[in-house]
């Protein structure tokens, strides 16, 4: 999904450091009206760091930005007071998180939250937000939407309480979704029916979401888009299906090789040795060397660039597939 | 050669208001020396439960467990300790596993120690290198390993004492993408030196499909199909299988998934008749009604009124 007009979301040259050492570098993401990007990685590539940078909710200090710009529909979040970024997180961005349980106040009901959300960014009365919130539960497919109002979050499935978040974070029908792992902690089958519900959100209302995940599967069927992070950088970016088809970075191509339904039953899976640097051991050169069955000499001296190897589709990579 | 037997298990816990939450209703599977079956469902599937149960880390309420021709529900608990020579477990998460105190070496050995067994250095030596670890790892601490090497060496912990089964519950589900492939090579790699039998518990179906042998798939306490692997997943008979092997994100564009409507009900108040009548899109009356009972069908068995 391709637009002309003015990204929804611009992130250019963003650098977070803890300490002074940087935990991700060099990130830069455009995210379209109605687009869903997924930024995926392992475990410490740097993506939720990015995810809570660009809502500017990292814990600063001891974390920093240190350099870039985080362009939200024009404006640059980067050197906004807190007042200013509060009146935008809910009104233009929102967020969800794996865990609703732990977003959620388990002594209000959820209605009362909604309803929370609804008024913190409207001028409705009481009634008109409870109104409101049973037409968001209702949007978010929570069933008998009145009664669901006096329920409280213990009450409610797993799902649901997802489904709850998904409802707040509508409330003031933000232009940009930041979505963490948002279905990681929940059962396969009740996963596609929430990863359904974004997709049908982001294509009835125009709202952008950039989808945060370890799951390539799940970036495959959703995303127009993908971004690879390892080791605190963008590898590769590229539309969804030339990535799965053709990945031209040898942590992606690898990474792709090595998961099992890519492989015949019992085969000897295709391994990536070793394991992903945690932020402060990170190797010189590209960080994925040491593991790369491909690496070259430049590979362990030279950072390599991100590079455009074909349409849209970029990679750092001295020696790409 | 049948070396574990379950029959008929049961298992309730409590739960609010004095009711009872069913975790395991009557499960009965067979595990042949040297095969490896998958377990696989959702949260509240009892999945767990049923591992815990045969290692009697839970006890059963009623049922049987033969082990090596005994019931295991039979045994004292110094009978016990003798058969866990034979029976081990890796658990998911590899660090909570590991006391962070001891060094691997001592983790290592104890199990020996406790069993009584001479030559432990010789032994614990052994199974680092079958577990790809070096010698020197015996005297470095759990946190210097990676999450994966965690891994390897409570997989090492658990072949110690040469057992004949293993029940693996979640063991790759906590790793990075990178890290659980090698995992996984390791387990099959095992199981052929060794002819290891395992018990390989998961909720991920595309880890159950490549390690295992046979699945059996469980819905709310029951297990509603087996079958061999291949033609499980081939043709799933249970609309539960068909539905989850549907949802299990692959690579390349969605296809005419089956999507089921809400989630799994309350197992302190599971519905009448087919637990899974109230996410069927092909329920009929009968399975409101009656519950259906596993039935042999070509290889496998189906619990299920359609079939």
């Amino acid at each position: 999904m391709v637009s002309d007009s003015q990204p929804v979301l611009a992130l250019s040259d963003l650098r977070v450091e803890v300490g002074g050492r940087a935990i991700v570098e060099d990130v830069a993401l455009t995210l379209h009206k109605g687009e869903m990007l997924g930024l995926v990685g392992e475990s410490g590539c740097g993506k939720s760091v990015t995810a809570l940078a660009i809502l500017r909710l990292l814990a600063e200090p001891p974390m920093r930005i240190a350099r870039g710009r985080i362009v939200l529909e024009g404006t640059d979040l980067v050197p906004l007071p807190e007042p200013a970024l509060q009146r935008l997180r809910g009104q233009a961005m929102a967020m969800i998180f794996q865990e609703p349980m732990t977003s959620l106040n388990p002594v209000f009901s959820v209605g009362d939250q909604i309803a929370e959300a609804v008024r913190l960014h409207s001028d409705l009365t009481r009634a008109q937000a409870r109104t409101r919130a049973a037409e968001l539960l209702a949007r978010v497919g929570i069933p008998a939407p009145e009664s669901a109002l006096d329920r409280y979050p213990h009450q409610m499935s797993g799902g649901q309480r997802q489904r709850v978040m998904i409802a707040m974070a509508l409330a003031a029908s933000p232009r940009l979704l930041v979505a963490d792992e948002p279905t990681t902690a929940l059962d396969v089958t009740v996963q596609a029916q929430i990863l359904d519900l974004l997709d049908d959100l982001r294509r009835d209302s125009g709202m952008a979401v950039l989808l945060i995940t370890h799951d390539l599967g799940v970036v495959s069927q959703y995303c127009d888009r993908v971004a690879v992070m390892y080791g605190g950088r963008i590898v590769e970016t590229a539309p969804a299906a030339d990535l799965f088809a053709h990945p031209r970075h040898r942590y992606a191509q690898a990474l792709l090789a090595t998961i099992p339904a890519a492989n015949p039953p019992g085969a000897e899976l295709p391994a990536i040795p070793g394991s992903v640097p945690p932020p402060g051991q990170r190797p010189q050169g590209c960080a994925f060397h040491p593991r790369c069955a491909a690496a070259t000499d430049r590979c362990r001296a030279d950072l390599p660039p991100l590079a455009e190897l074909a349409p849209g589709h970029l990679a750092a990579c001295w020696n790409p597939a | 050669m049948t070396l574990l037997s379950v029959r008929d298990l049961t298992k309730t816990y409590p739960a609010a208001h004095g009711r009872r939450v069913q975790a395991l209703s009557g499960v009965s599977l067979q595990i042949t020396a040297g095969e490896v079956l998958g377990v696989v469902g959702e949260s509240g599937c009892g999945k767990s439960t049923l591992g815990r149960a045969i290692l009697r880390l839970a006890e059963a309420d009623s049922g049987e467990i033969l082990f090596d021709g005994q019931d295991l529900r039979r045994l004292s608990r110094s009978q016990m300790n003798a058969v866990r020579r034979d029976l081990q477990v890796v658990f998911q998460d590899p660090f909570g596993a590991l006391n962070p105190r001891h060094k691997v070496g001592h983790i290592l050995a104890e199990p020996l120690i406790v069993q009584g067994i001479p030559n432990r250095e010789a032994r614990v030596a052994e199974v680092l290198g079958l577990v790809g670890l070096p010698d020197s790892a015996a005297e470095r601490y759990p946190h210097e390993f990676s999450g994966g090497q965690r891994q390897r060496i409570a997989i090492a912990r658990a072949l110690v004492l040469n057992p004949k089964l293993i029940v693996a519950d979640e063991a790759v589900s906590a790793l990075d993408v990178s890290v659980q492939s090698q995992i996984l090579n390791l387990i099959a790699s095992l199981r052929r030196k060794l002819g290891l039998s395992i018990l390989f518990i998961s909720h991920d179906l595309s880890v159950i499909r490549h390690v295992s042998d046979r699945i059996a798939v469980m819905y709310l306490g029951r297990i509603v199909e087996t079958g061999p692997t291949e033609a499980v997943i081939a043709a799933p008979r249970h609309p539960y299988t068909q539905a989850l092997l549907s949802a299990v994100p692959h690579l390349g564009r969605r296809q005419g998934r089956i999507r089921l409507e809400g989630e799994v009900p309350d197992p302190a108040n599971p519905p009448p008749g087919c637990a899974f009548h109230t996410r069927c899109a092909q329920a009929m009356d009968i399975c409101r009604q009656t519950r259906p009972v596993l039935t042999a069908r070509d290889k496998g068995e189906v619990a299920c009124h359609l079939t």
